[in-house]
């Protein structure tokens, strides 16, 4: 065990709750409590609420800051001129590989950056480096608690938090609410489970607080980190590391719809990205169901007529599916649905079907 | 968590039950709850025959996988082919209905090197 692993406010409510701690990114993270598949047909059945409360948060204001994220960021942020919008959004390197994915809300009076735990560093120093001095800068992240809260059931269980007079936020928008009449946060219509859900940007000093007051509800369920990877990859969300780094473009990695043709301005890998899609990427991340047993696990060989084409990007267990799914890249020949492919499982050869995602359909 | 005294032990989380010649051999309590919810078991072939050591297999949770080990040498005479639809018996029953393999020994006297089970349940502290 080390001992410099970083504890979220939740550190103590995890170990109380038996939570399995692991390192990651540097965080000492719950993942799992009871187990990740319950845990993860809870989120699908009922409610789960997670602790990513490691996850960094910057704030960027300032006169300069949208013509400055405008430049650093590939999404068009002029889609959320208005106040409470989000955005999911992509920074590349001037190679035009991916640094980081990003979600960016508008607070009205500046913009607030949620990016992954293990980019942080690295993110923070890209974006400090580029900046001109009418933007300012603050890392949030210790100072911020993130919890989430996803399931069918979460609409119900906010809005009897938050009062009958709250008006609980459109998809992909954030607005202040008060949890309990009493802790005053923000809510954003976001999530990384493909289930309606929330997310909550709490003070780190009533983080606990909120835990609590949601755990009292019978519905609501502790879900962690391993359950959170299940989820999103069953819909065929990209994790930053598995399936997209900076040996990789945007439209490799399928996010081109995160690069939109009609931006006005120029950004960062604009050129790069706009070349891959006119000629067309050698390789392109596909999503690969498992037609044999086994499960398939990130920096597996993927083969075509016995020869190495590909490597996986991430690969699971789908506890919806009970059967194994991954993501791979492969050359964009194979990159089709329909395309039978297989993947070196240590000594076995499994086959699978590149399907178009989700792999879960609600 | 519990170790039954019916049966011995390996360091390698095994269990096995003799009975003559013959033995049936699964994992213990404290794998199934340190792998977590099993949802693939890959067992050998009937006739397949391994050496004390050897790998014979692998389990695989969610998040991991592990290679099981023969405690004693033998000859595969079945597996429990019940584990290929729910493997998650290995979890909840790991002990009877989460068997894995039943062999032929073919050196009893390996069983000496074994543990009984609160010299293995010693070496979980």
């Amino acid at each position: 065990m080390t001992d410099n692993l970083v504890r979220t406010p939740l550190y103590d409510e995890h170990l109380a709750l038996g939570a399995r701690m692991v390192d990651f990114a540097g965080f000492d993270m719950p993942v799992q409590y009871s187990g990740i598949i319950e845990e993860h047909l809870a989120t699908r059945s009922s409610v789960g609420i997670f602790d990513v409360s490691h996850m960094a948060e910057f704030r960027v204001a300032g006169p300069g800051c949208y013509q400055f994220l405008q430049g650093m960021l590939t999404n068009d942020i002029s889609l959320i001129n208005e106040t409470g919008k989000a955005q999911y959004t992509l920074m590349l390197n001037d190679d035009g590989h991916i640094i980081d994915d990003l979600i960016v809300y508008n607070t009205g009076f500046e913009y607030l950056i949620i990016a992954n735990a293990s980019n942080r560093e690295k993110d923070w120093n890209w974006l400090w480096s580029h900046k001109p001095d009418d933007v300012d800068m603050v890392d949030e992240t210790e100072r911020t608690g993130l919890i989430a809260v996803q399931g069918p059931e979460a609409k119900r269980i906010m809005q009897e938090l938050c009062g009958q007079d709250w008006v609980a936020p459109e998809r992909f928008t954030l607005v202040p609410a008060t949890i309990d009449g009493r802790i005053s946060c923000l809510v954003a219509r976001t999530g990384y489970t493909g289930e309606d859900g929330f997310e909550l940007i709490v003070h780190a000093e009533d983080l606990v607080t909120v835990w609590r007051v949601l755990l009292s509800f019978n519905e609501v369920s502790p879900v962690g980190l391993g359950a959170r990877d299940t989820l999103r990859l069953e819909m065929g969300y990209h994790l930053y590391g598995n399936d997209m780094d900076e040996t990789r473009d945007p439209i490799s990695a399928g996010l081109g719809w995160v690069c939109p043709k009609a931006k006005a301005e120029d950004y960062t890998g604009r050129a790069v990205v706009e070349n891959m899609r006119a000629v067309g990427p050698k390789e392109r991340l596909v999503h690969l169901l498992l037609e044999g047993k086994g499960v398939p696990r990130h920096g597996m060989d993927v083969l075509k007529d016995g020869e190495v084409v590909g490597i996986v990007g991430s690969g699971s267990h789908s506890p919806s599916l009970q059967k194994g799914i991954a993501t791979a890249y492969v050359p964009a020949d194979y990159a089709e649905p329909g395309t039978k492919l297989d993947i070196q499982i240590r000594k076995n050869v499994v086959p699978a079907v590149v399907v178009k995602p989700p792999f879960y359909k609600h | 968590m519990e170790f039954l005294k019916d049966r011995k032990y390996s360091s390698d989380h095994e269990w096995i039950v003799v009975e003559g010649d013959e033995a049936t051999i699964g994992i213990t309590e404290y794998a199934q709850d340190a792998l977590g919810e099993v949802v693939y078991v890959d067992l050998p072939s009937e006739g397949d025959t391994f050496e004390a050591g050897d790998t014979f297999g692998e389990v695989e949770s969610v998040k991991s996988v592990s290679e099981l080990f023969m405690p004693v040498s033998g000859e595969i005479i079945a597996i429990n082919d019940a584990l290929d639809d729910a493997p998650e018996t290995i979890n909840d029953d790991p002990y009877e209905n989460g068997w894995m393999i039943r062999i032929t020994m073919s050196d009893p006297e390996e069983l000496k090197n074994l543990l009984e089970a609160d010299e293995y349940a010693a070496t979980l502290d």
